[in-house]
This record gives C-alpha cells, structure tokens and sequence, in this order.
C-alpha cells in the first residue's frame, strides 16, 4: 500500500459570509511543513471587511433579540460539530478544554442577547409628567484584536459579547495560532449568522492594528494581548474619530467570574434616552 | 426648557392659527411694550477671587489674574486667579491627599454632605442666579428656574446614591476611580460643575474643577460652599483659568480621570493625549441635533418645541435642535409661524425677567456666529431676520434668526454654530427625514413632532443620538442620562447610567 500524499489547505479570509484570498496575494505557511497555510490579509482586505459588516449590521440589530440568541446558540452547535478538528488546530495544552470552554462561553452570551437589555437599561424617574426611559442600542461596526493566546478562547470570548449586542466586527485573529481562528469561521459561516456579522481576518498585528485604529467607519474596538505601545497607538488612532476602546488587560481567559456579564456587553452599547410627555 | 417644567402642550401661550397668517406688526411697541422687571437682587463680588484648593481660596502661584466680563454690558466684573502648572499641581496634590479618607468615608455619610451641598444651592439660589446672569449673559429666567435648581437636584439625587452604588452595577462591586479631572463649558457653569462634581463625590471619588474662562464665578461659589458645609478639604478643588491649565490638568500624571465637556475637537485632542495613559476618559462634545416636524405633527406645540430647541440659552446648548427638518407639506405653514413666533421673543436684559434671548457669552463667540450667518448668506441659503428687538448700546448680542433654502452640504448645515442660528430644511418621507438626520459625525440629541404613536417609537429607535426627545425638546433631570453617539463623546451623565464614569467595575 503506497503512503497517500495528504491535500494541504490554505485558510481564507471570512468576508462577508464569503471565504476569500487575501487580496495581496500573500498566504504564509504554518508550521514547518506543507500542510497548511494562511491568508496575509492586508488593509484592503480590512476596508472590505469593514463594508461588509457595516452592510450586515443594521438588519442584525434588527433582529428580534431572542432570534440573534437562537443564532448564537446554533452557532455553539456547529462548533460542537467540529470539536475535534477544533481541538486539533489548537497548540494548547488543554486543546480540548480550550473548546469545551469556548464553546460554552457562546452558549453564555446567547442567552443574554434577549436580557441585556433588562439589566443595563431603566426606566428614570424624572420630575414632570413624562414617560423617560434608556435603552441600550448597538454602537454598530467593532474592530476585534484578538490575543495570540488562547487563540480560540481568548477570539471567542471577545467577539460573543460583541454580537450579542446587535453590533457586526472584524476580526484580526492570532498571528502566531491563526488556524483555530480559521476553522470556527467555517463554523460561523454555516451556522446561521447572517454574512458578514463576524468577518475574519489573519495577518499581522503591527501591520494591520494601525488601519484598525484609524477606520472611521470603526465604531468600537474591542481588543486583548496587546502590549503597551501597541494599545498606546490603538488608543491615538482611535481619538480620530472617537471610538469606544476596550482593552482586555491580564486576563485568565478561563475565569468565567471575570469573562462572562453583561459588563462585556455594555462598551459595545450606545445608551439612548428617550423622553415622551404624558397627557390626556 | 425655556419656561418652568409642568410639560405639555407649552404653557407659553401661542396664538390660535388663523386661516391665513399674517405677519405680526412687530414695529407696534405698544403690542409688546411691557415695563422692564429687572432682578434687583445684587450679590457681593470681591474685587478678586483665588483658586479653591485644599479648602482654601488663595492667589495662584504666579500671582497671574484675568479679568471676568459681563458679555450684557461689557464691564470687568472682577478679576480671578489664572492658575498654570504650578496651581494644578497643588490641586491635584490637595485631591489626592483627600481620597483615602474620603473614599472610606461610609455611603451614608458621604450623602449628607451632598444633602448639604444640595441645599446650600437652593438656599443662595437667588444670589446664583444672578451671579450666574451677569457673569454668562443668560437670562434670569433661565439661570432662576432651570441651571439653579437644577444644580441643586442633581446633587440631592446623586445624595442617595452614595450608599447604594452596588445596586447599580449588577453583580459587580463598584469602586472610586480616584482623582478626577474635570473640564466644563461656559454655557451653564454652575449646572456643569453639578453634572461633573455630584456622581464623582458620591462614587467616593475627589476631584479638580477648571471651569470655563469666561464664567468661573459660580464654580467658585460653589467652592464657598463646600467650604460652609464642612466638606474634607481637598475633596473638590477649583482651579480657574484658560486652555493651558486645562491641558495641565488633562497630563497631569496624577490624575486617574478625566470628565470634559466641549467642543469636539477639543475632545479629540484629549482622547490623543491620554492615549499613552491609565487614564479614564468620558467625553461630552458637540453636536448638530436634528429636530424633524412631521404633518400630523400638532404644528403649535411643535413651534414652541422649535423654539425652546434652538433659542434656549441664546443657542449655546451642545443638544441644540440646529438642524429642522420640516415635512414639505407643511413647511410654509411652519415657516410662517416660526416668524411670528420669532418676531415676539424679547432680546435684551438679561437681568429683566421678561427677557427670552441674553447676551452671546463672549465677544469671541459672537464673531464666530457672525461667521456662520455670513457663510450661510454666501453659501446661497436664505436668512429670515424677523425679530426686531432693540439692542442694548453695549454687550454682545444676535437676534434669534433662522436660514432656510439650506442645502446638507452647506457649512450652516454642517457645522456647530452654538449660537441662536436655526438651519430649516425639508424632507418627504419618513425614510429620508431618518437617513438625513442621521447624516452626521454628531449624535447628541434629536427631537420628532408627530401625533402618531407606531412612527414616532419607530424613527426614535433608528435616530442615531444619545438623548431623544419626542413631542418635546430640551427637557433635562438629575435621573435621565445624557451623553452622545459618535463623535458627540463618550460616557453618560446623570441617572444611573451617569454613574459608570466614575467608578472601577
């Protein structure tokens, strides 16, 4: 029996419920061998991807809360689906945790898309005759940054909270453990989720962090692993335009007590105050 | 939010409409010929006034002072101590010195001093008032029965958060913040300082106030009473003084917040400044807020929610009501009686109370309106001039006025006047009323006129602004959060929500 020569893969971008090359033409093996390979996306690809979730992102708010939840929870049955494949893309020591972990995060979140808003908004109890109430809207398109480690965890717990909260992003996913990343888009792309709320793309920090930053068709950016000069430089680029930055410091990313609540929602959340007068 | 709260329809008393409008004969004295009522109440001003640090008033280090301008008569009121890194310095010192104890000091008893502060307000509230007037320019109307009492509310109702702060964050246990850097506007001096100094004490934190060059008075007596009221020295801090001691306070590695409320491209340059730091932000900015009459809208109160939406506060409000978007189909009707109404606003005194429209704060930011009404003359929009009040001899002044024929891309559409400057353009359909007034870097306010319940909620959810007000406009509360979308700023202030700025979660 001859050794059969195995088919080496090359991981695309997620854009826009699409999985295309990068644009530049640039794909970088992984590892030592032939076995694989990804997609150096560059910031064209970025502005693309951005478009595509700004498209998506109003009929995404538009959905009934408890309908993004049920898609939410379909997309941690498509994970669970690909556990093994998962688990074997993950460096870790705990690959298998990782994605138990990972996947029960999802679930987390998609059970708080149609409470939320119960938790974080009120009525207010102004003095006059008028109905005064906040609601908590989507901020819109957040640019994900995501740790290089844990490459799936530390991915899936900063983008649940994110569409969780109506709003669509891109992802910019590990540099060094890319193909986790990598397959859970193959998840998210069967999974329900309307194209174009989580795009994905692979690439190098320094490179792309910057164009990040300076996006004004960014809203928000929601971002782990980074060192002081590159938050420092996120934070400048982002006063451009003034997005809302939340930058996840020394975090275990197994601690549920410290990932999980409605408080990784809410930097993603506009507060809207709405006064009406009551009369007859 | 130009007459006492009682809601609506306004109780300002319009006419009834008449089938066909004719314009009021504004040139008839005798129709609006009332006797001036000037407020005659006259509080002490010291010739000079120190900063506030450490629980006492003292002259800043360089011994520098700027003089403080009544904008209705043109006369130096006083002089106030011009701080510079030296005076920020202490300040901070003096902030940072306080916060351990303070910070410890049970809820409760840091309520009581906010109880006490609350009082304090409303007990000099006649004596605010009028320092308020003379120092900003608006009319005692609105400093007595708005900012004043406002103030005071917004201190009573942060009181009583103090012992209840974890109630607030569901499953989190807040904690201070620390020193807090805090950065007001002219527009409402001592109602800024309140939104800034109440949920940063009552959150255990301390703070240093730099309110704005041109009326630092009623800080400073706010100061005062801090000072009666026994709160720990150093727990509020005033510094005076222009730009440069804001920017020493925004660098100032000693600071763990910073609260501005301004122009956004001031803003900008903060949110640059602290990016290399450990410094919380919340930043309350400009805005270009949309106000959009529909036909089955009920056209009087609308008119009066025009007017309250743009003349309030001469215009120097960031959620202004500067973009109308009227319903073609009842534009000229609009129109028209938005002249009549316009004609009878009462321009002058700021200390008479019939008067509706005060003085423009300063001579700068009259010439900055003056520059928006030329570029909406040049840029081919329409200026309707229709109010004819007789001016003062001295001060700064703009009649109320409004352009139409605006076009979206024109500056006077565009930019932030902050003046009593209305740009009126007309739309079709609901769709278009939204994608145009959501056609802005803004998103601080917005206001929409229909009796029509489904469509009202409908076009309040896709309006892209923090505060929206329907059937209504410029109605503020202690208990109702306020802050804006996009690059109207960052963060929330009052209500619960206002509370997240100043604490750790």
């Amino acid at each position: 029996m001859t050794d059969r020569l195995s088919v080496t893969k090359t991981y695309k971008l997620l854009i826009g419920g699409k999985f295309p090359r990068s644009e530049s033409g640039r794909v970088t093996p992984v590892g030592d061998g032939p076995g694989a390979y990804v997609c150096h996306a560059s910031r064209k690809d970025l502005r693309d991807a951005v478009e595509a979730a700004r498209a998506a992102q109003p009929a995404w708010a538009g959905a009934t809360s408890f309908l993004r939840g049920q898609i939410l929870y379909r997309l941690g049955e498509m994970m669970e689906g690909k556990r093994d494949e998962l688990a074997a893309a993950l460096t870790a020591s705990d690959a298998s945790g990782e994605v138990a972990h990972s996947i029960d995060r999802v679930l987390h979140y998609a059970g708080w898309c149609d409470k939320y808003p119960q938790v974080l908004g009120c009525a207010n109890p102004v003095s006059g005759p008028y109905h005064n109430f906040t609601v908590p809207e989507p901020v819109g398109v957040v640019g994900v940054i995501c740790p290089d480690e844990p490459s799936l965890l530390g991915l899936v717990s900063l983008v649940a909270p994110v569409i969780a909260g109506g709003s669509s992003c891109v992802v910019l996913a590990s540099e060094t453990s890319p193909i986790a990343p990598c397959v859970l888009a193959e998840a998210l792309a069967t999974s329900d989720l309307p194209a174009g709320v989580v795009n994905i793309l692979t690439g190098f920090r320094d490179e792309l962090a910057p164009h990040f930053s300076s996006h004004s068709e960014i809203d928000a950016i929601h971002a782990g692993g980074l060192n002081e000069d590159q938050s420092r430089v996120l934070r400048e680029g982002a006063a451009e335009n003034l997005k809302r930055v939340t930058i996840r410091e020394d975090l275990d990313w197994t601690d549920d007590g410290a990932c999980e609540d409605p408080w990784w929602i809410e930097p993603f959340l506009e507060m809207k105050t709405i006064w009406h007068p009551s009369a007859t | 939010m130009t007459t006492a709260t009682r809601g609506e329809p306004s109780p300002i008393p319009t006419p009834r409409p008449q089938a066909v409008l004719t314009p009021l004969d504004t040139g008839s004295e005798a129709l609006w010929a009332y006797d001036p009522a000037p407020e005659r109440i006259r509080p002490e001003i010291s010739p000079t006034y120190g900063l506030f640090i450490a629980g006492r008033f003292a002259p800043s280090a360089s011994g520098a002072t700027m003089p403080t301008i009544n904008p209705a008569t043109d006369e130096t009121i006083c002089q106030v101590a011009q701080g510079d890194q030296a005076d920020v310095d202490r300040a901070v010192q003096a902030a940072r010195d306080a916060l351990p104890a303070w910070s410890a000091l049970p809820g409760k008893e840091r309520a009581k001093y906010l109880f006490r502060i609350a009082r304090r307000i409303q007990e000099r509230a006649r004596e605010l008032a009028v320092l308020e007037t003379i120092d900003g320019g608006k009319p005692i109307r609105e400093s007595r029965d708005i900012d004043i009492p406002l103030a005071a509310a917004h201190f009573f109702y942060h009181a009583g958060w103090c012992d209840k702060l974890r109630y607030a964050f569901a499953g989190r246990e807040p904690t201070p913040v620390g020193v807090c850097g805090q950065i007001i506007p002219w527009n409402f001096p001592l109602l800024m300082s309140a939104w800034k100094l109440a949920p940063a004490l009552a959150c255990g934190n301390t703070a240093v106030l730099k309110p704005a060059e041109t009326t630092p008075l009623t800080a400073l007596r706010l100061g005062e009473i801090c000072k009666e009221v026994g709160l720990p020295d150093g727990v509020v801090n005033i510094v005076t003084g222009a730009g440069e001691t804001g920017a020493a306070l925004v660098n100032h590695p000693g600071v763990d917040k910073i609260a501005f409320t301004g122009s956004t491209e001031v803003g900008k340059r903060i949110a640059k400044a602290v990016a290399g730091t450990r410094k919380k932000l919340t930043l309350e900015l400009g805005g270009k807020s949309p106000n959009i009459i529909f036909e089955d809208a009920s056209i009087d109160q609308a008119i009066e929610g025009i007017v309250q939406g743009i003349y309030f506060n001469q215009g120097h409000v960031c959620c202004a009501g500067s973009r109308l978007f009227v319903q073609e189909s009842v534009l000229g009707d609009v129109v028209a009686r938005l002249e009549r109404r316009l004609a009878s606003l009462r321009v002058g005194d700021p200390l008479d109370k019939n008067t509706d429209v005060g003085a423009i704060n300063s001579k700068a930011q009259l010439e900055t309106i003056e520059h928006y009404l030329q570029a909406g003359r040049s840029e081919g929009a329409t200026l309707h001039e229709v109010n004819t009040s007789t001016l003062p001899s001295a001060g700064s002044w703009c009649r109320p006025c409004f352009f139409t024929g605006v076009q979206p891309s024109q500056t006077i559409a565009r930019d932030e006047i902050f003046g009593p400057v209305l740009a009126v353009m007309s739309f079709r359909t609901p769709d278009e009323a939204i994608s145009r007034a959501n056609n802005s870097p803004y998103g601080l306010a917005a206001g929409v006129w229909t009796d029509k319940g489904s469509k009202i909620f409908e076009i309040a959810s896709r309006l892209k602004a923090g505060v929206v007000w329907l059937n209504t406009y410029n109605k503020f509360d202690p208990a109702s959060p306020f802050g804006g979308f996009k690059e109207s700023g960052f963060g929330r202030e009052g209500g619960m929500h206002g509370l997240r700025a100043y604490v750790n979660l």
